[in-house]
């Protein structure tokens, strides 16, 4: 029993201390970004972090917004509701989906990649080499990726809102037949731009931090060998996975719970 | 000063978790010599290369390269120190991002000035000195063993570091590229007259290049002095260590229980 | 050199893309338009039941939509709700002094809206000025309750 007890003590302190380490991480590599030098960086990153992910997000948002359509359809066809699904469709995506969604499609493709690319360059001592070299490699391999996950995600939110949004048309207007002006004017009278659109991207800014922080951290901090890569790829994807949808309760409360 | 040892380490001690690696180390690395460390697998040989560079931090005991305290230093003077000195890792540690020319070029592109015109006859030099000109274009992974670890030796040399740490360079290589190592890496400390570390367990190469031998076991320096006097050194733990014998004082066997027994069990169970 | 263009360009495609969609959230699904910083004046009603009328709610004129509802909150001298609308200022000192106000429903179950109907008295109302002839919301159990007892006295 006090073996149990001490065991949990134990955990907790490590947990805390991993915390810690985490946080001394951020701090030290997301200062100090733009130079020259950087930029190309940060580029090439933007390219590998974002411009790669686009086809998934964008494909899976296709797919999400027909199947709102739809399934939205015929919810509000029972209540001779249909015309309001433009409005249905937007403000579910809006608020919830397209942050939601494609943060967790990025933990799994952007986010594994970069744990694993950065873990592999630890194991192969690369990161070693740099810091003899005398370049910091959390300036110099850290900050480009991210900040280009931080400046990523959102645009694959906005990308993902887009055609979602198309996609509930698709289905709803071109093939269900609901009257296109009452698609559009319904959405329009409902949305706001601020309220639903911002929060939206609000929430998906921090998502964005928090799995790059996460996906980086776990390459950064893996133990080099080739179960440990694995092990932190997958790490990536849980924790990013459970702190977006965890954070998105947390955020959803603060900014829809108080509204009467 | 200019006899005075490059790289002093002084009565060190250093724990990883639950091991101790080192227990009151101390050696002093002499300037414009060629320094070997040695020691069986496990011993922390590489670790000690990370407490000079000062990417670990000693749990006691203090390391001072050209009389700076490595471990008092602040981030930014210790960065500026590492680039007096070079360190080729065992793997190489080529960027597998950029090609072999790049790769050669990257200490001089974040630390200097120079325009492109001179980066590019500066890396090409070295590149010619390990004699991998013609290959400047190929990829990190098109590389074989012993051709990352020279183009890593151009790396480590292309800002005309005082001191180059050699970590495990002759692990794993076939003869002829072993061959090679061991006349490149002669070849520049004789003509360059650059302090040199070289912490290997190939004793005949390591012995043939070397000026000066530490031999560490047990987190201790076991025995030090010329390859001559290794050579005919009465202690059974260095000849058994410099000869390569397969048994004597450090043991065949892992530690285990009495063998009877320990078969008896099993029988049992 | 010429891959590196290629990263650049795409890079530069993906943010306009992104800037691109911002504008099509902003536009076509939120119906910002660009003359936003439109002229309003305020105008208050206060109705002895609002049913489910909530802020940002539409303020209609023969169907068209002139405002919105800003605020909505008790009147603790009267205890019913007073609701402050933004009216488009186009119209500031155009409608009567006995315009109505009243709360109606778009469908059956639809969201709840205000509709302003003018009438014909030549004072006209200003900003910050009280609609006094309003109506209220039509609160479906109400309605139902009503229908029952006549039922039951017939």
């Amino acid at each position: 029993m006090v073996d149990l007890i001490a065991r949990l003590g134990r955990h907790g302190c490590e947990t805390i201390e991993s915390l810690g380490r985490a946080g001394m991480f951020l701090a030290r590599s997301a200062v100090g970004m733009p130079s020259r030098e950087g930029w190309s960086l940060w580029l090439r990153q933007m390219y590998a972090v974002g411009v790669l992910s686009l086809a998934i997000v964008l494909v899976s948002g296709v797919f999400i917004g027909m199947v709102l359509g739809l399934q939205g359809y015929t919810i509000l066809v029972d209540f001779g509701a249909e015309q309001a699904l433009g409005q249905m469709v937007a403000l579910s995506l809006l608020r919830e989906l397209a942050p939601v969604v494609a943060a967790l499609l990025f933990a799994g493709r952007a986010g594994s990649a970069l744990t694993a690319e950065i873990g592999l360059m630890k194991a192969t001592e690369q990161l070693s080499s740099m810091e003899m070299i005398g370049v910091d490699p959390l300036r110099r391999i850290v900050a480009p990726r991210l900040w280009a996950g931080f400046v990523s995600l959102p645009v694959l939110t906005v990308g993902f809102g887009v055609v979602g949004i198309w996609g509930g048309y698709l289905v709803g207007v071109q093939w269900l037949g609901i009257y296109e002006g009452s698609y559009w004017s319904n959405m329009q009278a409902s949305v706001a731009f601020f309220g639903d659109v911002g929060n939206g991207m609000i929430k998906s800014l921090v998502f964005a931090w928090v799995v790059t922080w996460i996906a980086v951290f776990q390459g950064y901090d893996l133990v080099p060998t080739s179960e440990g890569i694995s092990r932190a790829t997958t790490r990536t994807v849980v924790y990013s996975s459970l702190a977006v949808l965890g954070l998105d309760f947390v955020l959803t409360a603060l900014m829809f719970g108080g509204l009467s | 000063m200019a006899d005075s040892p490059w790289v002093v380490v002084d009565n060190l001690y250093f724990a990883r978790g639950e091991m101790d690696i080192f227990r009151g180390v101390s050696l002093s690395i002499p300037r414009g010599k060629v320094t070997a460390i040695m020691g069986p697998s496990g011993t922390g040989k590489t670790t000690l290369l990370k407490l000079i560079g000062g990417q670990l931090v000693p749990d006691s005991g203090r390391v001072t390269v050209d009389g700076h305290d490595v471990h008092a230093l602040s981030r930014r003077a210790l960065f500026r120190l590492r680039r007096r000195m070079g360190m080729l890792f065992q793997s190489g540690a080529l960027f597998s991002d950029l090609n072999v020319y790049e790769n050669v070029a990257f200490p001089l592109r974040v630390h200097t000035d120079l325009p492109d015109s001179m980066v590019r006859d500066v890396v090409l030099m070295k590149l010619e000195a390990v004699g991998l000109r013609g290959a400047r274009y190929l990829m990190p992974s098109e590389l074989s063993g012993g051709m990352s670890r020279r183009v890593a030796l151009a790396r480590a040399m292309v800002l005309d570091p005082e001191l180059i740490m050699y970590d495990e360079p002759f692990v794993g290589q076939d003869p002829i590229s072993m061959g090679v190592l061991v006349q490149l890496i002669k070849r520049i400390h004789e003509a360059l007259g650059l302090t040199a570390i070289v912490v290997s367990h190939d004793i005949k190469e390591t012995l043939s290049i070397a000026d000066y031998v530490y031999v560490i076991a047990d987190g201790q320096v076991m025995a030090h002095g010329t390859p001559e006097t290794l050579d005919v050194e009465e202690d059974p733990r260095v000849r058994q260590f410099v000869h390569g014998e397969p048994d004597g004082p450090v043991p065949f066997h892992y530690p285990a229980d009495n063998y009877y027994h320990d078969i008896l069990d099993v029988r049992n169970g | 050199m010429k891959r590196s263009k290629m990263v650049e360009l795409s890079v530069g495609l993906f943010m306009l893309a992104g800037i691109l969609g911002l504008l099509f959230l902003g536009l076509r699904v939120s119906g910002l338009t660009f003359d936003a910083p439109r002229e309003t004046f305020t105008l208050e009603a206060n109705f002895s039941n609002i049913g489910s009328l909530k802020p940002r709610s539409r303020v209609t004129m023969a169907g068209v939509t002139v405002g919105r509802v800003s605020d909505i909150e008790l009147d603790t001298d009267w205890y019913d709700a007073r609701v402050v609308m933004e009216i488009d200022g186009e119209l500031e000192d155009q409608l009567s002094r006995d315009t109505t106000a009243a709360i109606l429903t778009a469908g059956l179950l639809g969201e709840q809206y205000v509709g302003l109907s003018v009438g014909g008295d030549p004072d006209t109302l200003g900003d910050g000025d009280t609609i006094n002839d309003t109506q209220s919301a039509v609160v479906l159990e109400e309605l139902i309750q009503q229908v029952v007892s006549n039922m039951a006295t017939d």
